[in-house]
């Protein structure tokens, strides 16, 4: 075991570039009529928001650019959307559905 | 974010409406055969036989079928589903269909170069099950030996390939004392997701239930390190924690509610609304040889026959939590008050409910518990002889 690196916890800030893993998966189920994210032994449904933000982690796209892109799109003051990008995002490392 | 947990029994969370539609998982029992012999297998005592199990082909057509229905994820169990060398098979048709493919493994007997060769046929997630991180424990549990060294060996592949990991521990009165480190091994192993999984009292848990029981001092206590060991490891490993119901007040929404988020095919082909509801009375199970997969979940008899909340008696049928806990376990119902349409004895408003909680009381107080039943073939008749 002692080539096991150890493991810490992944602090999203807006410079982070958040990604998707291999094992998590963001599908359209067109039977049901809605998104699901399916991760082992679990099945979320995203909020329209969660989706939004979902569908653009790519691991190029930083936080901030997400935000600013949701910002503009939704038109909502960039701070506010920033904040709640970030606290998404963190809740969803936590849960091992994004890595960054 | 909304989760749909069918797999998890614990959730005071009310359980996301049913897809009539479509179950969003099914557990493909792919054989009864295992090398462990744990004795608290939640396979029934009555274990089908290999030369009965579905072929390579039946069970590619229930992948198959799955996916057109709807089901989002397959969990791929067992006994051990790595005793069959059609493995790979299944799971290349199933991964194909766009399935959610899950191996549920006491990992023993998975050799590095299958694990390598699954893995590039698509299948996304392993759940390994450890009886103990003692090894002397764990041989004496599962009646295998050198076990844990070989998960140990399993762990360092799923880490070589890069594959998710979740370890499912079940927990017991012999090895709730080591709980610290057993998340410990969990992290150690580079898991994603831990399941401390009290034992529920069913099929062989039940036959040796006053061999398992741990007291409710020793559960109390458990939850206390999980919660810690949850904020300690937050971000790196993921908790499922289920208590045994037998120190609760309301029961488990058992499967999420009988038909509606899960379906069990068992090694033969006869599907289930549960792993454990051969156990209740009075329920025709259809077979996949015979009918397509979505007729049995939409019409099936064993199906809708506890479905919703129609079957109902009091307390249940005006009872608040009707559609939260569904009236918990109908197996449980059984196995306890000899009626399947009871309410699940763990709720404190069962007249059984006193006599419940006595059972788990004086069982787990006896300071030297009865020798294990092992699960195996014919093993439980074989005790009943003694």
């Amino acid at each position: 075991m002692n080539t096991q690196v150890t493991r810490t916890r992944v602090i999203i800030m807006p410079a982070s570039k958040p990604a998707l893993p291999a094992h998590i998966k963001l599908r359209h189920d067109a039977g049901r009529g809605r998104w699901h994210v399916l991760a082992p032994e679990r099945v979320f449904e995203p909020d329209p928001i969660a989706i939004e933000i979902l569908k653009r982690c790519d691991g190029a796209a930083s936080v901030e650019e997400i935000a600013a892109e949701l910002a503009k799109d939704y038109n909502a003051p960039l701070q506010e959307i920033l904040a709640d990008t970030i606290s998404m995002l963190q809740e969803l490392s936590d849960k091992g559905v994004v890595k960054a | 974010m909304n989760e749909i947990a069918p797999m998890e029994q614990f959730s005071e969370q009310p359980v996301v409406a049913a897809c009539a539609r479509a179950p969003v998982g099914l557990l493909a029992e792919l054989t009864h055969r295992c090398p462990l012999q744990c004795p608290y297998c939640s396979n029934p005592l009555d274990l089908e036989r290999v030369n009965t199990e579905l072929m390579t082909a039946e069970w590619q057509d229930v992948m198959r079928q799955a996916a057109e229905l709807g089901i989002l994820q397959i969990h791929l169990s067992g006994g051990e589903p790595t005793v069959r060398k059609d493995l790979e098979d299944i799971v290349e048709v199933a991964s194909k269909a766009g399935l959610y493919t899950n191996l549920i493994t006491a990992g023993v007997t998975l050799t590095r170069d299958r694990l390598k060769r699954l893995k590039e046929l698509g299948l996304d997630h392993v759940q390994l099950s450890i009886q103990d991180v003692d090894e002397a424990n764990a041989e004496k549990i599962s009646a295998y030996k050198n076990g844990l060294a070989k998960k140990r060996e399993l762990g360092k592949w799923v880490r070589e390939f890069d594959m998710p990991l979740t370890i499912n521990a079940p927990i017991h009165r012999h090895n709730i004392e080591n709980l610290p480190n057993i998340i410990n091994f969990a992290v150690e192993m580079g898991a994603g997701r831990i399941e401390v999984a009290n034992i529920q009292y069913y099929a062989w848990a039940l036959k040796n239930r006053a061999s398992l029981m741990p007291t409710r001092a020793q559960v109390l206590k458990s939850a206390e390190i999980v919660e810690d060991a949850k904020e300690r490891l937050k971000g790196i490993l993921v908790f499922d924690f289920v208590v045994p119901d037998y120190y609760a007040k309301t029961p488990k929404p058992c499967m999420g509610g009988w038909g509606r988020g899960i379906m069990n095919v068992t090694p033969q082909g006869r599907v289930l609304p549960c792993h454990a509801a051969e156990s209740v009375p009075g329920l025709e199970f259809d077979n996949v040889k015979t009918k397509r997969l979505a007729d049995i979940w939409l019409n099936g008899q064993a199906f809708q026959k506890y479905r919703g909340t129609s079957w109902m008696k009091e307390p249940c049928k005006s009872c608040p939590r009707a559609e939260l806990d569904f009236g918990g376990c109908r197996c449980q119902a059984m196995a306890f008050t000899g009626d399947p349409t009871n309410t699940d004895p763990a709720c404190k408003f069962s007249p059984y409910h006193a006599a419940f909680v006595a059972a788990a009381e004086s069982e787990s107080a006896e300071a030297t518990p009865p020798a294990f039943v092992y699960r195996r073939l014919g093993g439980a008749k074989t005790d009943a002889a003694q």
